[in-house]
């Protein structure tokens, strides 16, 4: 489902990914883990071309990228629509209810008939536990439950692969469950799904493969039993030792 | 003097009375033909001008960027007074005549194009980044995202300070009545010029500039409220 080979991406003289190589079976869920500024958003980012790769290809849903060379608009709206991302900080519109944010990608975007998307729509709210909030604003929701409508807003553009950039790490921890709880029937279901996160129950229900990053590299991969339980890597132990101490993962 | 005058003297307190009543109507035609449609009309151009003008100045073509910047400059430089002038006195001696109304309405639209498109480029700039990744992760074209996203929110922050331009150019316009268009002011110094009771009609002209005024700021704490339908506080 997702082919990457040597991901580049640098911040003018800052090189954030230095050739990342990975392949994603469709259905697989991947978690990514590291220290901050390691280049996990970077890398997210890049797959949905909201930062543009310095070079290297991905390929996605048989849609192939050579970022080597230049894109056009149309190219990158193409490759974009492969994925969906779901944001840390949500970024709902907040001048539109629950429904209308849901409904912004299929109807004003993708053109599809009012109805039926509404349909579906509510159908998504339905699946996040929400289908009594479609007519509520974003401020009018709780943390947990914004990001549940951005979940829901990314499912409704229909994409092979679903993104997550530390979707609970905005979150109060009694609202983190009802947001994985989520996550994890989407892989039940057998949507594909890169996601950056530290939440260690996530990863070990969940996850097919756990990479760590550190300083734009994939320094370690595995399952979660092998990374989180035996790592090889010191600097993957170092890590683990740090945020296990903070009970953050 | 002038007000024991006014109430020693009861003919002339009935005078006054007069001139107040028969002087009223033609003051509110005026504004009603000409202050109120040259303020409106100027508004609705010079935000869209506004709007123009923002985005040049925050698009990343630099001719673009350039442009924008020497209009606000020298419309911010110069004043108004001076501007309509040109329009009006000015151009024609270079061959370009124009109406007192539409020189008004060019001069006061170019006027609040320049000033509010500071104010909505500001407003603009005030819209966390992430809306606009998150308008295009859906796949939304750069004028998709300034209609359906941005501005919607921009034009939210920006309700309080284009209130504010709007009621200053209700009260500029009075400035028109110097290029001969017989606005409500024009009016008052017409009538004060046949009976010479300044004071009662430019008093009278103020009255009125500033109950439209006061309704205005009523409209703009109504549409403040609306917008704030969907904000947390
Ligand atoms: N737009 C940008 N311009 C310049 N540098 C950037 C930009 N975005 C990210 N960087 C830099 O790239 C590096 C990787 O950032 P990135 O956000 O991908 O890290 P991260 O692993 O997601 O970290 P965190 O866990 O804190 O979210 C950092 O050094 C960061 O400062
Ligand atoms: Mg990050």
């Amino acid at each position: 489902m997702i082919s990457i080979k040597n991901l580049h991406k640098s911040f003018g003289e800052l090189e954030v990914l230095k050739g990342i190589d990975l392949d994603v079976e469709k259905g697989q869920t991947i978690v990514v883990i590291g220290p901050s500024g390691s280049g996990k958003t970077t890398f997210l980012r890049c797959l949905n071309i909201l930062e543009k790769p310095s070079a290297g290809t991905v390929e996605i849903g048989g849609l192939v990228a050579d970022f080597s060379k230049p894109m056009s608009k149309k190219q990158i709206m193409a490759f974009r629509k492969q994925s969906a991302m779901v944001f840390q900080h949500y970024n709902l519109f907040p001048h539109m209810t629950a429904l209308d944010n849901i409904l912004e990608g299929p109807v004003t975007v993708q053109k599809k008939d009012k109805a039926q998307a509404k349909e579906k729509a509510l159908a998504l709210l339905d699946k996040v536990g929400l289908s009594d909030k479609a007519d509520s604003y974003p401020h009018q929701l709780s943390g947990g439950q914004q990001q549940r409508v951005g979940i829901a807003r990314a499912l409704a553009l229909e994409p092979k692969v679903m993104l997550f950039d530390e979707p609970t790490s905005a979150l109060d921890p009694e609202l983190v469950g009802e947001v994985l709880q989520v996550m994890k029937d989407l892989a039940q279901e057998g949507m594909t799904m890169v996601v950056v996160t530290h939440e260690m129950r996530f990863a070990k229900g969940a996850a097919d493969e756990v990479l760590f990053m550190d300083s734009g590299r994939i320094v370690e991969r595995g399952t979660p039993d092998e990374v989180f339980n035996r790592p090889q890597e010191e600097r993957t132990k170092r890590f683990l030792n740090l945020i296990q101490d903070t009970d953050t993962i | 003097m002038y007000l024991n005058s006014i109430f020693s003297n009861p003919e002339r307190l009935e005078r006054l009375g007069d001139i107040a009543q028969s002087s009223f109507l033609p003051l509110i035609e005026a504004a009603v033909q000409f202050t109120l449609p040259l303020s409106v009309i100027s508004f609705i151009l010079g935000l869209f001008l506004a709007v123009v003008t923002a985005l040049a100045r925050i698009s990343t073509v630099r001719v673009l960027q350039w442009i924008a910047r020497v209009y606000v400059s020298i419309i911010r430089g110069t004043p108004l007074l001076v501007q309509l002038f040109i329009l009006f006195y000015g151009l024609p001696t270079v061959g370009v005549t124009i109406d007192p109304f539409p020189a008004a309405v060019i001069g006061f639209s170019l006027n609040v194009g320049a000033y509010a498109s500071e104010v909505i480029r500001a407003a603009i700039l005030s819209i966390p980044k992430g809306q606009w990744e998150a308008a295009d992760t859906i796949g939304m074209s750069y004028s998709q995202t300034l209609r359906r996203v941005i501005l919607p929110q921009a034009s939210r922050v920006s309700v309080p300070p284009l209130s504010n331009t709007f009621i200053s150019l209700v009260k500029d316009t009075s400035l028109a009545a110097l290029i001969l268009v017989t606005e409500m002011f024009r009016v008052a110094q017409q009538i004060a010029a046949t009976n010479y009771e300044f004071l009662l009609l430019y008093g009278q002209a103020a009255l009125i500039y500033w109950i439209i005024c006061f309704l205005l700021s009523l409209v703009q704490g109504r549409l403040e409220n609306r917008f704030d339908r969907y904000v947390s506080r």
